[in-house]
């Protein structure tokens, strides 16, 4: 589902996040991405999502490599991938409701089919009945659950988030896991950046370190050994 | 039908948006009424001096002054050349002999006049154009039809200050054109800065719907509504403002025509006017805010 060979990345000011990157994350698996802060965890994260094409190497997600994508197809490629952030970024103005049918409103779905799909992502992260409140009037966790509502609510093949329990309490960050763990059930694959160790550990899942760039560990893959020997 | 729904949602909510705002959205009307309302103010001001000053086609008038070896009957054949000719309303001839005998009554030097052995004064056909005929153009093409002819010895045009009036109403004419081009710019100039800064706060929102699939056209749409529902808007202003004008006017108009003796009465914008500058305004507006959209959302890309 996710494949990243030989990538590296520079930024305009010159910083190198990535150098050299091997990955691969089938499809249905859930994968932690670990490492300190500046490691390159979001970078990995903006070449899923295609904030950010690579350098050099290629990066391919679901079967696209996203480094030669024409830049009209972005919007569509976006569609396929859920991205949930540290900080919500929900829309301060707009309900609920509002926030979570974004993804749907732009794909053109019809009215109908987005108050379906709405309160069933609700109903997911449990916060059917909050249609109508803004972002502001609800909890960091519940924003944190609108957040993901909005990512999964077109039904995403491919869910990223980026530190999603960073503002959240170990017993909300529980929930979120699990919450990441039934969307993973149901065939999502899913890539979660975090630094919080014990978390990963608990889970038992893969987890992936980066470090200055690099891969410096990836426990649980079977498939990294396979790509490294045929390089 | 998804499209239109679309469409029609995301010009809701643009309206939703400028309502939402009512003083900042009233003062970007307010200059974009002031700017629309100037060539409308300005054209209803040429219609009105156009109407106040009548159909001048009726004071032009053409002298064609024959050569004094002219006979009377080849003058009463020109004459009929003349009357044949299309743009010429009426004509009749003045003989020499009938021009001498008008001269001997007013001018009282009969005695003198007698002393002539023969009459200096040749035939003048006297030349009426059609109303339709009457533009400075067609005057001085007429003209020239008749210098051609080999028995005039000279044309003279009765209406110089007509043709002077005339281009007088072309300047004005050409200077509407002038200050309604310059000022639409305007327009376009007043809704892209607005869209501009509207885009600047909005930043946020643009990128969230960047990253979760929208594309440029759809992040764009509602900014085009925005920018021509201000045009619709200012255009409104302008018919208004336009309108209020000439009602505070039109007494001092009344009694000045009164003052001639005249039941001029000043003419208001009509509803043909209205529909040209809610389109005017609305394009311009669209104009402006596609040119800002273009050139600021696509700087804006959602980071993780």
């Amino acid at each position: 589902m996710i494949t990243f060979s030989a990538v590296a990345k520079r930024y305009r000011n010159g910083r190198e996040a990535l150098g050299n990157v091997n990955l691969h994350i089938p499809p249905g698996e859930m994968v932690f991405l670990t490492g300190r802060s500046g490691a390159g965890k979001s970078t990995v994260l903006k070449l899923i999502a295609l904030l950010e094409r690579p350098t050099r190497g290629q990066v391919l997600v679901g079967g696209e490599n996203t480094g030669k994508l024409a830049a009209r197809r972005i919007p569509a490629f976006r569609r396929k991938i859920g991205v949930v952030f540290q900080d919500h970024r929900l829309l301060a103005d707009r309900p609920v409701f509002d926030n979570v049918a974004l993804p749907l409103i732009v794909a053109g779905s019809a009215l109908k089919e987005i108050d379906k799909r709405v309160r069933a992502a609700l109903d997911q992260v449990g916060l059917l009945g909050s249609e109508r409140q803004l972002p502001g009037e609800l909890s960091v966790g519940e924003q944190q659950r609108v957040g993901i509502a909005r990512a999964i609510v077109s039904r995403p093949p491919v869910l990223i988030a980026d530190e999603p329990t960073g503002n959240l309490d170990p017993q909300l960050a529980s929930e979120v896991m699990g919450l990441f763990r039934r969307l993973n059930e149901v065939g999502v694959t899913i890539l979660v950046a975090t630094h919080d160790l014990h978390l990963v550990r608990e889970s038992g899942l893969r987890e992936i370190v980066i470090e200055n760039g690099r891969v410096a560990g990836d426990e649980g893959s079977l498939v990294l050994p396979i790509i490294e020997a045929q390089r | 039908m998804s499209w239109l729904l679309r469409h029609v949602q995301s010009l809701l909510a643009s309206a939703g948006h400028l309502a939402r705002a009512p003083i900042a959205t009233l003062f970007t009307v307010i200059v974009m009424g002031m700017a629309l309302a100037l060539p409308l103010g300005l054209d209803v001001l040429v219609r009105n001096v156009r109407n106040a000053t009548g159909d001048f086609s009726g004071a032009i008038g053409i002298s064609v002054y024959l050569k004094t070896n002219v006979s009377e009957s080849r003058a009463q054949q020109l004459l009929k050349n003349t009357r044949e000719r299309s743009g010429v309303r009426g004509a009749h001839l003045i003989t020499a002999t009938e021009a001498l005998a008008q001269f001997r009554k007013q001018s009282g030097f009969g005695a003198a006049l007698d002393a002539l052995e023969d009459n200096p004064l040749p035939h003048v056909l006297a030349i009426t154009p059609a109303a339709s005929s009457s533009d400075p153009a067609t005057i001085e093409n007429l003209r020239r039809f008749l210098q051609s002819w080999p028995e005039v010895e000279t044309v003279q045009l009765d209406g110089d200050w007509v043709a002077r009036f005339n281009a007088i109403l072309a300047l004005l004419r050409r200077l509407l054109l002038l200050a309604a081009g310059l000022l639409g710019l305007g327009v376009v100039a007043v809704v892209g800065n607005t869209i501009r800064l509207e885009i600047q706060n909005r930043r946020a929102e643009i990128e969230v719907t960047k990253l979760v699939g929208g594309s440029n056209a759809f992040v764009r749409r509602p900014f085009l509504y925005t920018g021509a529902l201000y045009g619709l808007l200012g255009g409104l202003c302008a018919f208004v403002v336009v309108a209020v004008a000439l009602w505070l006017l039109t007494p001092f108009a009344q009694r000045l025509a009164q003052t001639y003796g005249s039941t001029f009465a000043l003419q208001g914008p009509a509803l043909r006017d209205l529909g040209i500058l809610l389109g005017a305004g609305t394009l311009l507006g669209w104009v402006g805010a596609w040119l800002a959209a273009g050139r600021h959302l696509a700087r804006i890309e959602p980071g993780a």
